[in-house]
């Protein structure tokens, strides 16, 4: 019997607010231990949460830019468990009437994928061990996060990956947070069950927690199906549990049963009165919201003319695409400068933390500047390629490394000079040409070309050339 | 007993100085406070350092605003800053806050003195003053009898003159009853008027903060210096000042009264209930007959509310940060059972259980959202009520002060609270005032509540009374400070 998967993924995404989601603390990575944090985070005796406005906020653009419905009318609900890092004994989080409903993102294939819900809490602390001691640290306690929930439309790893993948590119791109999973800013859990392919009715599932890379996200898919199959497959039980994946072995094992199933007890916060989101600010959060990367993609293919595999490179990050802009503004085909970018920058910018925060020698002015040099012939395109790697390596403007002799050699009469040169140096290839050999042209051009060292456009050359030739 | 403006007069006189003043309540506190346990700690250092600063604003010449300089009791649920705060519990036995809360920030910016954190129920949960862990507080009008709860320390703290007025905290009528028990007046504001920022909480959507003073008036002005909106309390929304506006004119003024709350009255309490309806309707009120027939689930719906709250709220305590902890344990789960077992007495025990029994999957609708259906169709009934009158008058306890060790069942005792609780429910304002005496000259109270924002008239209606019994009820515990 062939088995399918079933999935569905829980991804906790931290906002970038300054701060934190009930105080006014810091939400800055790091720090010494418990210096993050107040008598509300600590969850002091008698302190009181009080709901950062912003964070709020920039729930409701995740949710906008994920097609979700916004409620604007929505409830904080305590979710009670017990554990050192939750100082409260309880999470304060969202049950019934969350912030977001609904929502999908889009695969490239054109699968939706649909969204359950989005919505607000707040981080736990952090567990330090240190030999056989356990310290904890508060400095994360009551960071913002949004938990995104999606249905269980996932039929395989591939789609999870690049499902995580798009939805880093959207929130990076509305600013809502960084998404990095190496410091876990996005984590992820996954709820995964098999049934006989063709059968509708779901089997029963595994949940895995705090999945923290795509690779550790497909690996552990791929282990819990085959885990899976090999129990059904031998006429076994699959039973409902949580497990953990580690990383080192790829294998999923046993956290916790199903008889202890947690029992959150929720129940409205008494302490934080209800959210609601006056009409202006979600229509000014809707109006504010920027162009998404899919939107954008669309755009630089159709509109701007640059090959998809590019655009893909340039819409991942926003800081890119908003480089890109601005390097093209004013250049004639924006095409020229997306492959100076995706051939030279990516070749020097070349991880993604990198690419992430995009901070290249060369200034977005600098490279429309030697775009626009290149287009109006006054350089050859070989010559602005080897002036923008110095560019890059420099962080000077193009001028800096374009003698004058470079721009004289591209004027209208000093190309015919050259051109005459060569036909006058050739005469066989001249009258090969005469002869209706097509290629005897390149070998003049050739000519033109070692003449100028480089600098001569070669398609300008070669219709002068003919120019001339044939008068 | 003592006023507030009457120590604001002796001290903008001049005719004892702030330090004099507060040496002779920390004194009184000594003394007394052995036969009372009203204290549960003095903070002396506190009170001799803002004494000075009140001296010194007075050698300048400069007024003083009219809580300044004089002495008062905090109950040991509201957090000060490097001062201990207990909540009468094992558990939080050595816990020093690392904040101040709200109110003693306002109060602490008017140089009130702090003379000491009173004695209460642990965490707040109880009618008699009996379950702290440092041993009830007696009432100073007989000490073989109860001082009420939970704030029974700070009401027994100004009925023995050892304090001018206290702060307290009502869930459930915790100001009121210890005020009815001890003669006193109690102001329960409406829920969001002080914020609760500091206060540690037992229920939080029933806790509010309020005043236990000799007489009206003092109650007003203490209200006025508390009710500030706090940005650090998202229920905070402050209230309008009440002080100027009492004339204790009510010509005119309906007062409702629901049978419901008469049933099973003492008879020295349905006779002095009587009389002051009399008394009322002489005054120039209007009664207006009213009927509250959600009155027989208010105390379910309260116990249920309040204990889940509760057992939310207690769950932070397991010994990890603060608070008691166990000595000896095998495991985490093992610390933290037995650090919580040791730590909390059995009125708390008791309180969560029940509170994580209600909110618990598969009893969660039966119970709590049933409770908050009632909540909310107690909140109706009594809109209804007011739209046919001004205020409520209510015995506050059926009973008066129960003898030590009285030993009713829970259920028995709780059923003490059906006149207090209904008004935290609903989130009103409610004062209780003293009304008259019963054959034992135990205090008896009478309850007025208002509509939500209405302390004013609450107040007004109250200083009717107060004027015209003349204070003969106000009789002085033979203790503490006579000035």
């Amino acid at each position: 019997m062939t088995y399918e998967m079933v999935i569905g993924l829980e991804t906790h995404v931290e906002l970038s607010t300054k701060s934190k989601i009930f105080c006014s603390c810091t939400t800055a990575f790091g720090g010494a231990p418990n210096t993050h944090c107040c008598p509300i985070c600590t969850g002091q005796p008698g302190s009181l949460p009080v709901l950062n406005k912003s964070v709020v906020q920039y729930a409701v653009t995740a949710g906008l830019a994920l097609n979700c419905r916004i409620n604007r009318h929505s409830v904080m609900a305590r979710k009670h468990y017990v554990y050192p890092d939750l100082p409260k004994a309880y999470q304060i989080s969202q049950y019934e009437l969350p912030l977001c409903e609904g929502g999908w993102v889009e695969l490239s294939g054109g699968k939706r994928i649909n969204l359950t819900r989005i919505h607000i809490e707040e981080d736990a602390g952090k567990l330090v061990h240190q030999g056989s001691a356990v310290f904890v640290d508060y400095n994360r306690g009551g960071v913002p996060l949004i938990e995104i929930v999606s249905e269980p439309d996932f039929r395989s790893a591939e789609e999870a990956t690049e499902y995580l993948e798009k939805l880093q590119t959207i929130l990076r791109a509305v600013g809502v947070s960084d998404c990095r999973m190496q410091e876990g800013s996005m984590r992820c859990d996954v709820n995964i069950s098999l049934r006989p392919k063709g059968e509708t009715a779901f089997g029963v599932r595994a949940e895995i927690k705090n999945l923290n890379s795509f690779t550790s996200v497909a690996a552990a898919i791929e282990h819990e199906f085959k885990r899976q199959e090999e129990i059904l497959s031998s006429g076994g039980v699959v039973v409902q549990e949580t497990r953990h994946f580690d990383a080192d072995t790829g294998e999923t094992t046993n956290l916790r049963g199903k008889e202890n199933a947690d029992d959150y007890r929720y129940f409205p916060d008494p302490d934080i009165i209800p959210v609601i989101l006056p009409y202006d600010v979600l229509e000014q959060l809707e109006s504010s919201l920027p162009e998404l990367p899919d939107k954008k993609l669309a755009r630089y293919v159709s509109q701007l003319g640059v090959p998809e595999a590019d655009a893909r490179m340039l819409t991942k990050y926003r800081a890119v695409s908003d480089y890109f802009e601005k390097a093209s503004a004013g250049v004639q085909n924006p095409k020229t400068v997306a492959t100076f970018m995706v051939t030279q920058m990516f070749g020097v910018i070349q991880t993604e933390a990198e690419r992430e925060h995009w901070s290249p020698s060369v200034t977005a002015e600098q490279l429309g500047e030697l775009t626009r040099l290149l287009e109006s012939d006054k350089i050859s395109r070989n010559l602005a390629k080897r002036v923008f790697s110095q560019m890059l390596e420099t962080g000077k403007p193009a001028t800096a490394f374009i003698t004058e002799e470079d721009m004289a050699g591209f004027d209208a009469s000093a190309l015919k000079a050259l051109c005459q040169k060569a036909i006058d140096d050739n005469p066989k290839s001249v009258d090969d040409y005469k002869a209706g050999k097509e290629k005897a042209i390149k070998a003049l051009v050739g000519a033109v070309m070692r003449e100028s060292k480089g600098r001569a456009n070669a398609l300008a050359a070669e219709e002068e050339l003919k120019k001339l030739i044939i008068g | 007993m003592t006023t507030i403006q009457a120590v604001h007069h002796l001290l903008t006189n001049r005719e004892v100085t702030c330090r004099e003043l507060t040496v002779r309540y920390l004194k009184a506190a000594d003394d007394v406070n052995p036969q009372v346990n009203a204290y549960i700690s003095l903070t002396k250092e506190a009170a001799l350092a803002a004494a000075d600063a009140v001296d010194k604003k007075l050698c300048r010449g400069e007024a003083l605003a009219p809580l300044e300089g004089v002495p008062f009791c905090l109950k040991d649920n509201i957090s000060t800053k490097g001062l201990a705060t207990t909540c009468a519990s094992h558990m939080l036995e050595n816990y020093v806050p690392i904040y101040d809360a709200a109110i003693w920030e306002a109060l602490g910016t008017q140089n009130a003195i702090l003379v000491g954190k009173g004695n209460m129920d642990e965490f707040a949960m109880g009618s008699t003053c009996e379950n702290s862990y440092f041993g009830g507080s007696k009432n100073p009008h007989n000490l073989g009898h109860v001082a009420g709860g939970s704030s029974g320390g700070v009401a027994a703290a100004v009925a023995a003159n050892i304090a001018v007025y206290g702060i307290g905290s009502d869930t459930g009528g915790s100001i009121r009853m210890p005020a009815s028990f001890c003669g006193l007046v109690g102001l329960k504001p409406t829920y969001g008027a002080v914020s609760r920022r500091g206060l540690i909480a037992y229920g939080s959507s029933l806790d509010q903060i309020g005043p236990i003073t000799t007489c009206v008036e003092d109650a007003a002005l203490v209200f006025d210096a508390i009710c500030e909106k706090d940005p650090g309390d998202m229920t905070s929304r402050g209230a309008a000042p009440v002080a100027d506006r009492l004339t204790g004119d009510i010509k005119g003024l309906k007062i409702g009264i629901a049978s419901e709350f008469f049933e099973g009255l003492s008879g020295d309490v349905d006779k002095a209930l009587s009389d002051a309806v009399a008394l009322y309707e002489k005054l120039g009120a209007e009664i207006v007959p009213l009927h509250f027939p959600l009155l027989q689930y208010v105390l379910p719906t309260y116990y249920i509310i309040a204990c889940a709250e509760a057992s939310s709220n207690l769950g932070r305590y397991d010994g990890l940060r603060y608070g008691h902890q166990a000595p000896s344990f095998s495991d985490l789960n093992d610390f933290i059972c037995r650090t919580r077992t040791e730590g909390f007495g059995k009125e708390v025990r008791r309180r969560i259980l029940l509170g994580t029994y209600v909110l618990s999957a598969g009893y969660y609708d039966a119970y709590y959202n049933k409770a908050q259906q009632l909540r909310r169709a107690i909140v109706r009934e009594f809109s209804d009520m007011f739209a046919r009158c001004d205020v409520i008058l209510t015995p506050t306890v059926p009973v008066t002060a129960l003898q030590f060790g009285a030993d009713l069942s829970p259920v028995e005792t709780y059923q003490t609270d059906i006149c207090t609780c209904s008004v935290n429910i609903a989130g009103l304002p409610a004062v209780s005032i003293p009304c008259g005496v019963d054959s034992k000259s135990l205090p008896i109270g009478l309850q007025l509540i208002g509509g939500r924002f209405r302390e004013a008239t609450v107040l007004n209606a109250a200083l009717a009374f107060e004027r015209e019994t003349a204070r003969s009820y106000l009789k002085t515990a033979d203790m503490g400070v006579a000035l």
